[in-house]
């Protein structure tokens, strides 16, 4: 079984991949949320600006994207000398690619989310207002647990995304191993040399089966609150 | 308690304009589709916001007040249960969505709507009738100074109306806030009203005692004739020792039912509609009714129809009846005329009697 055991740089990628992937979905989910709900809810001047800008990144090529991160948040960039102040550094770093990846999946995220909000009936929330719920507690109590099968698709869409994100990261992040080479960027770099077939083999199994983990994973939570 | 409201809304090319007084107890507001009386209700709760005039629960002015605070109770003409939530869990929400006021306790409401049984269940296992029952107990544990219901019977069939019927009849007697009960159904009024208030194209026309706008001939026009008549409010007594039927006394005399499922002593309520009515001029005998009233005329009202409706006063009690214009004057029908009214037996349908 030795062509199944990982080399310690593709173990790096691999535990690196599921910590870019899941810290950039716990940092977008909940502004995610707040963004839905404003989008699905709120009439306002420039509302049609926000929902533009939210989707920019699924549009733009993502070489772009990580161009424009690193434009705005490399240590020449736009917000470089602010991170630098509280000894922050994005471009090249781990955590820059985290940033990397929730923006990409963030649109997706939002998608998911605002569907499900925009699918809730409003007379619950009527009901809800009239037995004494204050908007605060109308969200947390109704609304929150209602679209939380959304909010579950759109982490669950956005895991998958951030997992597999390769031109905003390596653009913003470049790939450096043990640092911001996630699996993807493991596999670009393993088809640069000849004689690897095995290795990308075993990178892609990987990947695949994080991916169908992670979608069973969310079907059968969802299944769970179907039931209740 | 009372509910004081004097207010206009303008509603896609419609006006809404009304003005009453809701003391505590039931008040019936009674009008065709379309009349706006959702519109009222959805004002009083702060749903929908009012143009001109002003709402007060309480003694307590509603302007500008969000709904969550308002401490009015709805319950809608579809359940609207929070699907997430048991039927427990949804009773409890309401509670928990904190009126400092504490409301009726928590075993009260179940007892009184029979929801022990349903606790568990979320609302999709809830039949119709159930559903509406555990939203009546939610409103009402959410400690409300005002009940809202808007036809909360609409969506159930006539089997389930009469089932649910004798609960509404319980609340009515146990609780002491005002309940603005939205109906176009005649018969709902006439057992749950304590009072009625008649919509007409967005205005309020006529409110009053279920005696008085019952049977006041200038009603008729906007109750329309079928629900035009009297609501006696009566005692049971032991049967009547010849017949051995039922007997119920009201303020002016007594009345011989076929069937009461009101112990002895228990109150009832009873509907006559105007057209259950035949008039006599002199006391009829060899007929087979058995009720037959003897009172005075006390009020005309000539329709657009062939019919005249007739009040008449028995003791202390109105009453309604509906006869043609030719037996009017046949029979020379006048005020401070003395009648005797025969009541047909079809009157006291089972399911016009409440408590």
């Amino acid at each position: 079984m030795s062509w199944l055991s990982l080399s310690p740089v593709e173990f790096q990628a691999l535990t690196l991949s599921l910590w870019v992937a899941g810290v950039s979905v716990l940092v977008s989910l909940p502004v995610a949320t707040a963004v839905a709900y404003v989008l699905a809810r709120c009439q306002f001047w420039g509302h049609s600006l926000l929902n533009a800008l939210v989707h920019l990144p699924l549009v733009l090529p993502p070489v772009v994207t990580g161009y424009l991160l690193l434009l705005a948040f490399g240590r020449h960039g736009v917000f470089g000398p602010v991170l630098e102040i509280f000894g922050l550094q994005l471009a090249f770093t781990s955590a820059g690619a985290a940033l990397a990846a929730a923006v990409m999946a963030f649109p997706l995220i939002v998608r998911a989310i605002r569907l499900s909000i925009e699918s809730l009936d409003p007379k619950l929330e009527e009901a809800a207002r009239t037995l004494g719920a204050s908007p605060v507690k109308l969200f947390v109590f109704v609304i929150l647990p209602l679209i939380f099968p959304g909010i579950l698709a759109g982490a669950v869409v956005g895991f998958a995304k951030a997992l597999g994100e390769f031109g905003a990261t390596i653009t913003f992040v470049s790939n450096i191993p043990g640092e911001t080479q996630t699996i993807a960027s493991a596999i670009y770099a393993l088809l640069q040399v000849p004689g690897q077939e095995v290795a990308v083999a075993r990178m892609i199994g990987f990947s695949i089966l994080l991916s169908f983990g992670a979608l069973l994973l969310s079907e059968i939570l969802a299944r769970r609150m179907v039931r209740r | 308690m009372t509910v004081t409201l004097d207010i206009q809304m303008r509603r896609r090319g419609f006006l809404l304009d009304v003005k009453f007084n809701a003391p505590a107890g039931v008040s019936v507001i009674f009008g065709p589709s379309g009349s706006g009386k959702t519109t009222l209700l959805r004002a009083v709760a702060g749903l929908d916001l009012v143009d001109h005039g002003h709402i007060s629960i309480d003694h307590v002015d509603m302007a500008g007040v969000a709904p969550h605070r308002r401490a009015v109770g709805y319950v809608f003409q579809e359940p609207r249960l929070l699907p997430h939530l048991t039927v427990l869990g949804n009773l409890k929400f309401a509670q928990k969505m904190g009126r400092l006021v504490s409301g009726q306790s928590f075993d009260d409401v179940t007892d009184l709507l029979e929801l022990r049984a349903l606790l568990q269940r979320y609302p999709v296992a809830l039949s119709g009738g159930e559903a509406q029952r555990v939203a009546l107990g939610r409103a009402l544990l959410s400690a409300p100074k005002c009940l809202c219901l808007d036809e909360p019977l609409s969506a159930l069939d006539q089997d389930l109306k009469q089932r649910i019927l004798p609960y509404l009849e319980r609340l009515r007697d146990q609780t002491k806030i005002p309940i603005l009960y939205v109906t176009h159904d005649a018969a709902e009024m006439a057992r749950l009203a304590d009072h009625i208030v008649l919509m007409r194209a967005g205005k309020s026309v006529l409110s009053g005692p279920v005696s008085e706008v019952l049977t006041d001939p200038a009603a008729v026009p906007f109750l329309g004739i079928r629900a035009a008549g009297t609501v006696i409010l009566g005692c049971v007594e032991s049967p009547d020792p010849t017949t051995g039927l039922a007997v119920m006394s009201f303020a002016g005399g007594r009345l011989i039912l076929p069937e009461l499922v009101q112990p002895i002593g228990h109150k009832v309520r009873i509907r006559i509609a105007a057209q259950d009515i035949v008039l006599a001029n002199k006391m009829p005998n060899g007929l087979s009714a058995l009720n037959i009233l003897q009172g005075v005329i006390s009020d005309f009202h000539h329709g657009q129809g062939p019919g005249v409706m007739v009040q008449f006063k028995v003791g202390e009690t109105f009453f309604l009846a509906r006869v043609t214009q030719y037996s009017a004057v046949q029979m020379g029908l006048a005020l401070g005329q003395t009648v005797f009214a025969i009541v047909k037996a079809s009157a006291f349908d089972p399911a016009g009697i409440g408590s």
